[in-house]
């Protein structure tokens, strides 16, 4: 990758990282996508007086996600190592990391969903209920279709928060580029791999954010114009 | 299309013998026999602004019956419980009192599975269209159809007629943001049209629109009351709009309604004080500042009594004046004079002074009287 200025060792080790980075940022991303997409439809639609009125569980529910994403993450790596280890088998190792990783995703995705479905207009929701569209049927065809663009733009940055979140579990031997960039350029004085890590760690986000800018822009149907 | 009931065709006839064709819309004669498409009774609507503060009244003790075939009209300033008051009918709202009957059901008794079965008998277009912005005009106009799971060949041989009916077949794959506002309300008719409702609820539509577009969204409105025998509610805020369209209108203060009848006995014979102020901004009924400043309301000294004649239905066009200027002996000036259409029906306004003492102008209103015509006193003017 950097022939001239780092060793086929530690180019060997920088491509092992940025596949385990890979790995967990996009197992992570999925099932918390897979937990914070129906929790934040359920946020945005569960006040008193909305589709799945629910107000004790939308409160509840909103505290439990505040309360995810008020601790920091490095010391939820390792406040939650006994849930990791039940989940996972072991507490140690990439398999290991991507529990905490999905359990900080999940909340902040929630909110983020929460916020898109938010902005759908509401005389959209009453134009369905008009026609006899039930609460499912206003999430599935049009609460969801048309926070689409935002949607994706949420997941887009619950990605890039992944990718630097994914630095920290080190802490627990989950390697990645955070870790390698930890043991090597830092404590072992090498600012080579330093840098080799976080150029790669730009790229990565660099490539995420233009994918999900592109893929909104071309979801998104309202400045169309001959 | 005139045989929708033989009332109607035969009192259209009488007003219109000049071989014109018969304002179809027009002389809706109220069913109280119970053919009412949508009846209101004693429907109340309160609200809590918030939990714990007082109730505050939308709606009290509405009537309503909007007979079958009708575009009933419902005007009302902002905050006199229009808005309240159309989302009643297809269950948007429930109502605190009272019933309201749509085609034979009670909505109010139905369970929200049972309202929702309900609604697709009732389409509803919107002042601010409230089209999918990721949805083309075809598959808005389809989605309707896909929530009552019709099949995707029953829709596409319903959608496209629809769309060739508001005249936007050109425009089928087009999305939202690429139209006009008219086209989106267009648009926005199709989609209420797909299930083929029996009633059409519409929330301002036109609010939005420039005055052309308005008239084009209307004259769409009678299309599809006339062909597809809908019948429609509308509520608005403008006259200018039951006028063009409305066969009765309800008029609507402070969430009561104040005055209600056929549009042309509306207009023609208003008695409410809210009525007469939507009406004085499109029937000439508000006099020239120069009159007005100068109009007493009693006689003094030799001043000229100002009246106002209202020729309606075949008087409209008839000599008035000049009949009774020769009748009388009277010189008969006119201050303002406004010949229109309303829901059909010929309608004019005009203003004059006439000197002379009491007898004088008490044998003017005898005569004017006399020959069909509404005449009132507005005051005088020396």
């Amino acid at each position: 990758m950097f022939p001239e200025i780092l060793s086929p060792a530690i180019v060997d080790l920088l491509i092992d990282a940025t596949r385990q980075t890979l790995y967990m940022v996009a197992v992570a991303g999925l099932i918390g996508t897979a937990i914070g997409l129906p929790l934040g439809v359920f946020l945005a639609t569960s006040r008193s007086g909305e589709l799945f009125a629910a107000p004790a569980l939308n409160t509840l529910l909103g505290l439990v996600v505040n309360a995810a994403r008020s601790t920091p993450f490095i010391i939820l790596v390792v406040a939650i190592i006994p849930f990791t280890r039940l989940i996972a088998g072991t507490s140690i190792g990439t398999n290991a990391a991507i529990v905490p990783l999905t359990v900080a995703a999940a909340p902040f995705i929630a909110r983020l969903i929460e916020a898109a479905i938010r902005e759908v207009d509401q005389g959209l929701v009453e134009a369905a209920r008009a026609m006899g569209a039930s609460p499912l049927q206003i999430v599935g065809k049009v609460l969801l279709p048309e926070a689409l663009p935002a949607i994706t733009l949420a997941l887009t940055l619950a990605v890039v928060s992944l990718l630097g979140y994914s630095a920290m579990v080190g802490a627990v031997g989950g390697g990645g580029l955070g870790d390698l960039g930890i043991r090597f350029g830092y404590q072992r004085f090498m600012p080579d791999v330093m840098a080799a890590v976080v150029i790669v760690l730009i790229l990565l986000v660099q490539a995420v954010q233009s994918c999900g800018d592109l893929l909104a822009r071309r979801l998104d149907k309202r400045n169309r114009r001959d | 299309m005139t045989a929708i009931l033989p009332i109607l065709a035969a009192s259209a006839q009488q007003a219109d013998p000049s071989g014109r064709p018969a304002p179809v819309q027009h002389p809706f004669t109220p069913d109280p026999a119970g053919r009412a498409v949508i009846g209101f009774a004693h429907v109340g609507k309160t609200y809590a602004a918030r939990a714990g503060t007082p109730l505050v009244a939308a709606l009290q003790d509405v009537n309503l019956s909007v007979p079958e075939g009708a575009i009933v009209g419902v005007i009302g300033r902002s905050g006199a419980g229009k808005s309240t008051l159309i989302r009643l009918v297809n269950g948007l709202e429930r109502p605190t009192s009272g019933r309201i009957v749509v085609d034979g059901t009670d909505i109010t008794a139905l369970s929200e599975k049972g309202l929702r079965e309900a609604r697709r008998s009732i389409g509803m277009i919107f002042q601010h269209f409230n089209l999918l912005a990721r949805r083309t005009a075809y598959e808005n106009v389809a989605l309707p159809l896909e929530i009552a799971g019709v099949s995707h060949r029953e829709i596409k041989a319903r959608v496209e007629p629809l769309l060739d009916l508001v005249g936007l077949a050109d425009k089928r794959d087009r999305y939202p943001a690429e139209l006009s506002g008219g086209q989106k309300q267009r648009v926005g008719i199709a989609r209420a049209l797909a299930t083929r409702p029996r009633v059409l609820l519409s929330d301002e539509a036109t609010s939005a629109l420039d005055p052309e577009t308005t008239n084009q969204i209307l004259a769409l409105l009678r299309k599809v009351n006339a062909e597809l025998k809908l019948t429609v509610l509308l509520i608005t805020h403008e006259m200018a709009v039951i006028k063009a369209v409305a066969h009765r209108v309800a008029v609507l203060d402070g969430g009561r309604i104040v005055e209600e009848g056929r549009t042309f006995e509306i207009f023609s014979h208003p008695r409410h004080a809210t009525t007469k102020a939507f009406l004085s901004a499109i029937t000439g009924a508000a006099l020239p500042a120069q009159v007005a400043d100068r109009l007493q309301p009693v006689r003094t000294g030799d001043a000229s009594a100002v009246l106002r004649l209202v020729f309606t239905g075949t008087h409209a066009t008839d000599p008035v004046l000049s009949r009774v200027s020769r009748l009388l002996g009277v010189d008969v000036n006119i201050i303002q004079a406004q010949v229109d259409d309303i829901a059909g029906e010929p309608f004019g306004v005009i203003v004059v002074s006439v000197p002379g003492d009491i007898a004088t102008v008490a044998a003017v209103q005898a005569a004017v009287t006399g020959l069909g015509l509404g005449v009132e006193v507005l005051g005088y003017v020396s």
